[in-house]
């Protein structure tokens, strides 16, 4: 009843209590006794990384892959600031994560003591909220609200720092986990007001030319399935943003593909020509809006988002809803269900004829007849050899938006990728982070010779704890989205986008004791994919000398309207 | 055009930095910033005056109401208010003439003299921001300034509420 805890077992004590089962970190030494409460138990399992950054990576692939909060623990000073990126990964995708970082103990703060950051400082702009624990006895309360924090509202990663002499084992307090959390400052909108509700029903319902346009939120939110039934019940033409892949199936005949930089051409003539725009838990990026003062100027935009400050941040919202989409998806079906007014069945054949006529362009179509290794036709297989069920990670540059285009998401939380801050090393970490959730799924990390090396180091870690993902490199011997930009803007000037000293990738895999698969051609493809994907009990990894000199198309034209696009090399839309 | 936020936030140690970092990190103005703790010691209470058009200023109010530890953000410049900012004006008094005539601007505005030097005048103000500016140019007329320390604007509602409720 009055069991005494030191404040290391507080940590673990309470972090159980929240329901959680992996923390993936790295050990030091002001985090060694928390280490030790670890080393006590076994409800909670410690993955052991290489590096803190893919520690980070991990944990938010696996927040992004089952909805739960991903829990990092990393030592103070380099430690805690390899978390960096990490955090700023899960910051802009809004993805729910606590990071407990050491720190020397409170009497060495601020002397410049040895691995001494000031991490809450460092990580304040990239943070939701974090905490600086200076009592163990405050720890189960802090840890609570920073796991409310991470995952409501707007989720958002939380940083804990934890002072060496606060996790001391020799002081022993009480546990009192608080049984109901009050925040009087916080305090997140689920509901949307009743009178926008109204507006923007009855905005909706007389559209002419209507574009639903949703992205992350409804894959954070869980509502991809009321997002259909809304999509469904208005006949209404969906765009998804890369974040929001997933949210409806990519194979549903409503969807009109991504839109923005690389999205479809239906999907961006669609924004640019409509009279309302629905927009649901996606923020106007600037990725996707291009020119902001040419952005769809007929359109009458309703935009729904939990967070306040994403409404008209860049794109003015007419009809402003601030709510958590789930609630606000049902506010909106009722009031729909309730209304007179009759949606124009005519224009809206009229308009689904315009978008027909817009995909009939077959903007996604690429150079077949050649004899080089096409990476869309890579992802085209690879879509069909998993039946379209993998979970896909990816890393940042051509092969994401390859990914993005050629492999329709059937379902949310599928597609992974860094699409808020562009994180090169993402796709591993995250794909092994997804496997550890799911250890009977097909994980695959679609990755580029670039952006693997910058966190190849977990190939190591797979080894240790058995993370048979498989990585799928389309190795194009440069920094192939740099060099598409050099080529375009640049007058073909390759300014550091050329990887001249590559390793032998099947070679390294091996090393690591992995498979290794080398594909030079394109005849060798399918076979090498069937031999990868019959291996379960091993990760492979598939080494795939793409055509180099590839661009990925569609492609916004720089400064122009949202559906100003180059189609290919030389050709406008 | 000129905006006065008043914030209420947690009395934590932190919680200004947060604050100050948000104005920087998205680029937004601070013109003077103060703070202070409430009648309720759980509270801090901060006055920033910044500028920038509608947009803008919607954006900031919104982004600081979105920080954790902020209870309640009021741009007072919407509402009926009061506003006073603390000047201290240290300026060379040397002769009969100047000393006369920095007492006379010094009356018309309301400031009282609070210490002398040597050769100088230590003259307090507490006024509106532009009151202060006004009394400022006067004094130049009449002798040169040696320091000048403002305290940033403090604001607060007219009427029988509380930002609080």
């Amino acid at each position: 009843m009055n069991e005494q805890y030191n404040g290391s077992e507080l940590v673990v004590k309470a972090l159980k209590n929240l329901d959680v089962q992996f923390i993936f970190g790295y050990p030091g030494g002001s985090v060694l006794d928390l280490y030790d409460a670890l080393f006590e138990q076994s409800d909670i399992e410690h993955v052991l990384v290489r590096h803190e950054q893919a520690a980070t990576h991990m944990a938010d692939g696996y927040a992004r892959a089952t909805g739960k909060t991903g829990v990092v623990l990393a030592t103070s000073g380099p430690g805690a600031t390899n978390c960096i990126t990490g955090i700023a990964t899960a910051y802009m995708d809004s993805i729910p994560m606590v990071v407990l970082s050491g720190q020397v103990p409170s009497n060495l703060i601020g002397d410049d003591a040895f691995q001494e950051t000031d991490i809450v400082g460092c990580s304040r702009p990239i943070v939701k909220h974090s905490f600086n624990c200076r009592n163990a006895e405050e720890i189960p309360t802090i840890l609570a609200k920073a796991f409310y924090l991470a995952a409501s509202g707007r989720p958002g990663p939380v940083v804990v720092e934890l002072p060496k002499d606060v996790l001391n084992p020799q002081l022993k307090f009480k546990y009192d986990m608080p049984k109901q959390l009050e925040m009087r400052t916080y305090n997140p909108n689920t509901k949307g007001h009743s009178k926008q509700i109204k507006k923007a029903v009855e905005a909706i319902l007389r559209a002419k030319k209507l574009v639903i346009y949703s992205g992350g939120g409804v894959i954070l939110s869980n509502t991809s399935q009321k997002l259909t039934e809304l999509v469904e019940k208005l006949n209404a033409p969906i765009t998804n943003t890369l974040m929001g892949l997933g949210g409806i199936s990519g194979n549903h005949p409503n969807f009109i593909g991504m839109l923005g930089m690389h999205g479809s051409l239906e999907a961006n003539k669609a924004m640019a020509n409509a009279d309302v725009i629905l927009a649901l838990g996606a923020r106007f990026d600037d990725r996707v809006t291009n020119n902001v003062s040419k952005f769809c100027p007929n359109a009458k935009i309703v935009h729904v988002d939990v967070d306040p400050t994403s409404i008209s941040k860049t794109i003015q919202a007419h009809i402003p809803v601030v709510g958590c989409l789930d609630t606000v998806i049902d506010q909106i079906l009722e009031s729909i269900n309730n209304s007179s007014i009759g949606i124009d069945r005519g224009a809206q054949e009229a308009w689904w004829n315009n978008i027909t006529s817009w995909r009939a362009q077959n903007c996604l179509n690429f150079d077949t007849e050649t004899d080089k290794l096409k990476p869309q036709t890579v992802i085209q297989r690879l879509y069909d050899i998993t039946n379209g069920d993998a979970y896909v990670t990816s890393d940042v540059g051509q092969h994401q938006m390859f990914a993005a285009q050629y492999y329709p998401f059937k379902k949310p939380r599928q597609w992974i990728n860094s699409g808020g801050l562009g994180t090169m090393g993402f796709g591993l970490p995250a794909a092994m982070g997804v496997k550890v959730a799911f250890p009977d799924n097909e994980v695959v990390c679609v990755t580029g010779d670039g952006s693997i090396q910058m966190n190849i180091q977990e190939l190591s870690t797979c080894l240790q704890y058995g993370l048979n993902v498989k990585v799928v490199s389309l190795n194009n011997r440069s920094l192939g989205m740099v060099r598409q930009w050099q080529d375009m803007l640049y007058d073909g000037r390759h300014s550091s986008s050329y990887m001249e000293s590559l390793p032998d990738f099947v070679a390294l895999a091996e090393s690591y004791g992995h498979v290794g698969i080398r594909v030079d051609h394109p005849d060798e493809l399918d076979k090498a994919l069937e031999h990868a994907f019959s291996i379960n009990d091993r990760l492979v990894f598939l080494d795939i000398r793409v055509d180099e000199k590839e661009h990925v198309y569609p492609m916004q034209i720089k400064h122009g309207a949202i559906d100003e696009m180059w189609l290919k090399k030389g050709v406008k839309a | 055009m000129k905006r006065i936020l008043a914030i209420l936030l947690e009395n934590e140690p932190g919680s200004l930095s947060r604050i100050v970092g948000l104005f920087s990190q998205r680029a937004y103005n601070i013109d003077s910033l103060t703070v202070g703790t409430t009648d309720d010691k759980t509270l801090s209470r901060i006055t920033i005056t910044t500028h920038g058009d509608d947009r803008v200023v919607e954006q900031i109010t919104k982004q600081v109401n979105k920080l954790v530890d902020v209870l309640k953000v009021l741009d007072l410049t919407e509402v009926s208010h009061v506003e006073r900012e603390l000047l201290m004006v240290k300026v060379y008094a040397r002769n009969e003439t100047t000393r006369a005539a920095i007492t006379r601007v010094s009356d018309v505005f309301g400031g009282t003299i609070i210490d002398m030097g040597k050769q100088s005048y230590t003259i307090q103000m507490s006024s509106s921001s532009d009151k202060i500016e006004n009394f400022l140019k006067m004094l130049c007329h009449e002798s040169d300034l040696i320091e000048v320390v403002r305290s940033g604007s403090v604001g607060i509602g007219r009427g029988d509420k509380a930002l609080r409720n």
